[in-house]
């Protein structure tokens, strides 16, 4: 499942709601991130662009992958402004034992971070900034460099 | 004719070009200067489907879009 939200994710509402979703499904264990935004370097909050066609077959790709491992994964994120102390993401994974769980939040987060088409900005004295200088170039990237 | 988009920070309006295959997309944003950084940075996709091959065939009202450096979280 992934849900998108207009500004901060509701934290308390999306654990407890997943939580519920899960509770007589028999995995033994829930291991969920939270991503919240840190004061830091002046910013008053972040802001998000999503591009949600190609973020959906990613997330749909891992989600074939976590149920070939018995688990399923569960996604949360902001699009547009969220502020200091409020949360932007929020992943989990739920599987039989621990070891899966465990592993593959790891794993789904990096790639998240390395590969989901999602651009962040720094909300820094009325601007909205592209945060280049923490931002991962998608794998396949220069393709269209023309070498002279 | 065929689409160019550009996703996130990249402030620019979308263009349409006749294009064979994506390699005629990267020699026409080659004359772009304003292009030149992001197109060292940024991935490609062909009607929202990941791509890594500069010999893609394209086909009239195909949607190429460039996707720059992504964080999440």
């Amino acid at each position: 499942m992934l849900e998108l939200f207009d500004g901060p994710v509701p934290v308390e509402e999306t654990l407890a709601k997943w939580y519920k979703e899960e509770a007589t499904s028999n995995y033994g264990a829930f291991i969920p991130f939270v991503g919240t935004i840190r004061e830091e370097d002046g910013i008053s909050g972040l802001s998000f662009d999503i591009y949600e066609p190609i973020l959906n077959s990613w997330y749909d790709a891992w989600v074939l992958k976590a149920k070939q491992s018995g688990a399923i994964i569960k996604m949360a994120h902001s699009r547009g402004d969220v502020l200091l102390h409020e949360s932007s993401y929020i992943a989990a994974v739920f599987s039989p034992k621990r070891r899966v769980a465990l592993e593959m939040i790891d794993e789904f987060v990096e790639d998240f971070k390395a590969s989901a088409p999602i651009w962040k900005y720094d909300l820094k004295d009325g601007k909205r900034i592209y945060a280049e200088d923490r931002s991962t170039a998608i794998a396949g990237s220069g393709l269209l460099k023309v070498n002279k | 004719m065929i689409t160019i988009e550009f996703l996130g920070p990249i402030q620019k309006e979308k263009m349409k070009v006749e294009a064979a295959t994506l390699n005629d997309v990267a020699q026409h944003l080659s004359k772009d200067a304003e292009l030149k950084t992001w197109i060292e940075t940024c991935a490609v996709a062909v009607n929202d489907v990941m791509v890594m091959d500069l010999n893609t065939k394209l086909s009239s009202g195909d949607r190429v879009s460039l996707l720059p450096p992504v964080c999440g979280g």
